[in-house]
Parts: C-alpha cells; structure tokens; sequence
C-alpha cells in the first residue's frame, strides 16, 4: 500500500508519540484536525497503524516483575500450509508477547513472559514440546532489559548539556 | 610604574562591541526552571557511530597533529559530499580546509582576502560574529537591511544600494541565523548579477544547508559564474549535530586556499586529529541521521509557525534553519524587554531580534531545537505572556477614556 507523505509524517509522529493531540499533529504537518483524523482513521482500518500500547518497565513495578524467556524452536514444516498452521497453534496462547519465523539453526522464535519461571517451565513441557510437529526447543531466560522497541530502558543520562542562550 | 591595564590594550579589540546575547545569556542562566528557545544549536546529541568512530580513534592513540588543511582521508569525503549533495567539484588536495568550527573558515577568509580599509557587505539580521570578524581583519563590515515584506530575503536591489568603490566581498548566509530564511536558485542567481557586475567575492556561509524544509539546497558555487568568486564555508556543528566538536570545513579555489593555510598553519596548526576521524564517520556512514533529524525540525518549524501566528504574533515560514523570527511590533516593547519581560513573567527565553543587528528590532529568535513536549508548553506560557499585555494595554485604554 502506497502512502503519501502526508501520511507517511503523521505515521513517524504517532510512531514516536502517540499522545500527541491531533491538534498539535495538523500543525506540524501543515493541515487540518479533520484530515489528520481522516488520515488516522484510514490507518486504523487499514491495520497500517495495529494498536496503541504503552511501553512500561514494569520491573520497576513491585510486585509485577515478569520473568521473560526466548525460546528456539525447530518444526516440522507441515505440506501445504508450511510453518503458519503451528505458527498459529502457539501465538493463540497469551503468554506468548511474540512470535518470529526465523532463517538459520531454528524456525520460529517466540518471547514468553511469565509470573515464575515454573510457569514458562510448564508451558514449554506441557504445551510447546507436545505440539506434533515441534521437534526441539531451547529456552533462553532474559536476565536484563536494556533497551526494547528502540527505547533504552533505566535512567536516561543524555540530559540537555546545551547553555540556555547561544547565538 | 604600568598603568591602567586599559592602556594595554588594543584599540580595535576594546572597540568590539561585546555579543548582544550576552547579557541575556547571564540573566537567563541564573534563573531555574527556564524553557529555552534561545539556543543556537541542535537538542540531538551527536549520532553515536560518529562519537564512537572518535572514541576509537582516541584508543588506537591518533593523538598527533594532521597536515594543516585536516587529513586527506576527510578532504575527500567532504569533496565527495560537496559534489554528491550540491553539484560542486573541488579538489581534495589543495582547494579544501578543515577548521575549527564554520567560525574559523569565515575569520580565514576574510583574513585573507582583506586590505584594510576593505568593504564586506553583512546582510542583516545577521550571526553575531560576522561583522567583528571582518573587523579583526582590518576590514569594515557595511550592513545591509532586509526586510520582513518579502520574508528577510536578500534582493539585488540592496546589495546595489550599498557597494561602494571599496566594497570587496559579500557574506552570504543561506538560510539565515536568526531569520531562517532561504535564498533559493531563482534569487542568488539575481544576486550573482551583481556580484559578477561590481567584481565581488562571496563569502558563503552554508553551515545550514543540511536543515532546509522546502527546496533542495542550492550552493552559491554552484551559481554559473559563482564558482571562482566563492569561498563555500561549511561544518558539521548543526547538520550533523556536532557544534561542540568545533569542526567546520572550507572550499575555494586554490590560490584563497594557499594563503589560507599559512594562517592556519600559524594559529592553530590543524583541527584536532581524533576529532577527524570522527566527521570521516559522520559523512561516510549517517547521511540518514541527518534526514531524520531535518524531518523532526520540519514538523517542530510548521508546529511553531503556526502556534505563533495563532497567539498573534506574526511569523513568516522559514525555508530553513531551526529558527523563526516572529515580529513582536504588536506588544509596543522593545524586542529587548518583550524578551526580558517574558523571562521574568514566564520564564520562556528568546533572543531579541536586536542582538542580530538594527533591522532585527521589533524581532524575536525563536530556536525549535527543542523537544516537541516543551516547545508545547512554551507557547503556552508566550500566549499567557501576550494575552496579559493586551489585557494590560486595554485596560489602560479604558483608564483614559473614562477619565
């Protein structure tokens, strides 16, 4: 799909920010409150724009750590319908954040995120490993985030260094 | 027995006025909370593969001096960049000089291309800089007013009106500090006419040509004629987000540059070496830093034109820069206490128009390198600010007519 720069600035801006008021938005982008809501509007049902999630560090959250692992897995490509039918069977469950096709030594590659690490433990020995056509699994625990979705997590040391004035 | 230390000193430095910005700059710094509009440099801090190539440099112990002109490694990235952007060839080995910041390459050009007595014409509002600079070097800086009726643009017209026999150079500034307005191709050819017709040179400041929003850039040497009357000055300090690295660059034809480099050679040997490698990074490997960057300043230019306008102050769009320059004449201050009134009462710093040369007055420097969430808040605090003079003045009104 094709989009004009007009639509294409008001993606980079939401992409950054997407708490920023549509009035504020037709400025920047030289036009009206009523295209950039049409804009957006045609973007949401075009599932161009997907959703509007908050990025939360949640380990700073008491109470609410989550425990994150990466597991490999290898499949059996199935004739016909080739990863995506198992693809599916393991993106239905919740716990599941995401999941990849990868190349190389393994084909998809999912991030769990549980309370315990006996929950993940469960998961991958009671749900992933029965599925018929997974062959292996290899589960990575995640020990630190340090940046995620482009934004580097824990204290932002880039502070503004510049003098208030210069010429 | 010494005398005075006033004694001491030299005439022409003692005469220098001291940079208008100055004042404002020691009152705004003392006090807390400001947001500052006033900062004439990016809020990006420099892409980190360029800080990295220097920090590398440092560890593999490039701590020596370079040749003058800067290493031939960069000369050549810069002669490729200056070709491959504007359309300009230049030689690497002897029509390039890297400096310490655009500032030196203007103070070596003038250094060398002036007599005393010589003429060089500064189109204002103008950087601070350019009028001392031609001072130093014995020159004699004649402004030229532009006016805001045709957005600050330079016209051939009055670059006429103020040459006169000893008129010896131009500097232009495309787009402009404070002014951010862009001379495109249509107008600096009108003004090569002249330039070709009373036998001038141009310095061109170019320092922001990586930040214009509308047009594609067009460099003065690259004006049919302009080629061997330019001294093309350009850096790394806004477009690539590097100011405090101080490096800048020139290109002229060779026999500017040779004299150039004796200058050079004599007062501060090369730019420093680590630092080099650096920009080497910067042109080689982040063009595309630099085009997120002026897409970010596009949309915080359209967002604070049109804030400005809305409160009724009234700004032309500038093609280029990360400054408007909105006319204040409405308020009745001078452009010197709506900036200072404004930092008492809202604590939101400008830079009076007035600091940028008399046509400046009745002007305030807006920069928008600053983020998008305090750039909000300080048009706010302007509307609040302009809101209660109004208040004030139609009170007043009322006061006299009843009386």
């Amino acid at each position: 799909m094709k989009l004009s720069s007009e639509e294409l600035e008001v993606l980079s801006i939401l992409e950054e920010n997407h708490r920023i008021p549509v009035e504020d938005i037709a400025l920047m982008v030289n036009s009206s409150v009523e295209d950039v809501n049409a804009v957006i509007k045609k973007l949401e049902d075009e599932k161009v724009i997907v959703s509007y999630p908050a990025l939360i560090d949640w380990s700073k959250v008491a109470g609410k750590e989550n425990i994150v692992a990466m597991i490999d897995v290898k499949v059996t490509p199935k004739r016909g319908v080739g990863f995506d039918e198992v693809a599916e069977r393991i993106y239905r469950f919740p716990e599941v954040t995401s999941l990849y096709l990868m190349s190389g030594a393994y084909d998809l590659s999912i991030t769990i995120e549980g309370k315990t690490m006996s929950e993940i433990a469960r998961f991958v020995s009671e749900k992933l490993s029965t599925i018929d056509n997974v062959i292996s699994t290899t589960t990575h625990f995640m020990l630190k985030k340090y940046k995620h979705d482009g934004v580097i997590f824990g204290e932002n040391n880039e502070r503004d260094h510049r003098m208030v004035v210069s010429p | 027995m010494m005398k005075e230390h006033q004694h001491y000193l030299s005439e022409m430095v003692k005469e220098l006025k001291p940079s208008g910005i100055r004042k404002f700059f020691d009152l705004a710094a003392s006090m807390k909370g400001v947001i500052s509009l006033g900062v004439g440099e990016p809020d990006f801090v420099t892409p980190w593969s360029i800080r990295e190539a220097a920090i590398l440099s440092l560890e593999e112990g490039f701590t020596s001096y370079t040749a003058n002109p800067g290493l031939l490694e960069l000369r050549q990235e810069i002669t490729t960049y200056l070709n491959k952007r504007f359309g300009v060839q230049y030689n690497p080995v002897d029509q390039v000089i890297v400096t310490a910041g655009a500032s030196q390459a203007i103070d070596l050009s003038f250094r060398a291309i002036l007599n005393p007595g010589d003429e060089v014409l500064i189109i204002e509002p103008a950087f601070v800089s350019y009028a001392p600079l031609v001072t130093l070097a014995g020159g004699v800086p004649i402004p030229v007013s532009t006016h805001p009726s045709n957005g600050f643009k330079l016209t051939a017209e009055q670059i006429e009106n103020a040459i006169s026999s000893r008129t010896k150079a131009i500097l232009l500034c495309s787009p402009n500090n404070p002014t951010g307005t862009y001379l495109n191709k249509e107008e600096l050819t009108n003004i090569a006419a002249v330039v070709e017709k009373h036998d001038l040179l141009v310095v061109s400041d170019e320092i922001y040509a990586e930040l214009t929003y509308d047009d594609e850039y067009t460099s003065f040497a690259s004006i049919e004629g302009m080629y061997e009357r330019t001294i093309l000055i350009n850096g790394f300090s806004k477009g690539f987000a590097m100011t405090g690295w101080r490096l800048g660059f020139l290109a002229a034809p060779p026999s500017f540059t040779e004299q150039m480099v004796k200058i050079l050679q004599y007062t501060t040997m090369c730019a420093p070496h680590m630092l080099q490698h650096g920009a080497i990074e910067a042109l080689r490997n982040t063009y595309h830093e630099v085009e997120s960057m002026r897409r970010s300043y596009r949309r915080r230019r359209n967002f604070i034109v049109q804030s400005l306008n809305n409160i009724g102050l009234d700004c032309h769009t500038p093609g280029g820069a990360f400054y408007v320059f909105p006319s204040i004449k409405k308020t009745g201050l001078t452009s010197e206490q709506f900036a200072e009134q404004l930092l008492l009462a809202e604590k939101v710093a400008v830079v009076p128009g007035s600091a940028f040369g008399e046509s400046g007055e009745g002007y305030v420097r807006c920069s928008y390198a600053t983020s998008l969430e305090q750039l909000q808040e300080a048009m706010k605090r302007i509307k609040r600010f302009v809101d209660s003079l109004e208040m004030k003045k139609s009170q007043t009104e009322e006061l006299y007519t009843n009386n």
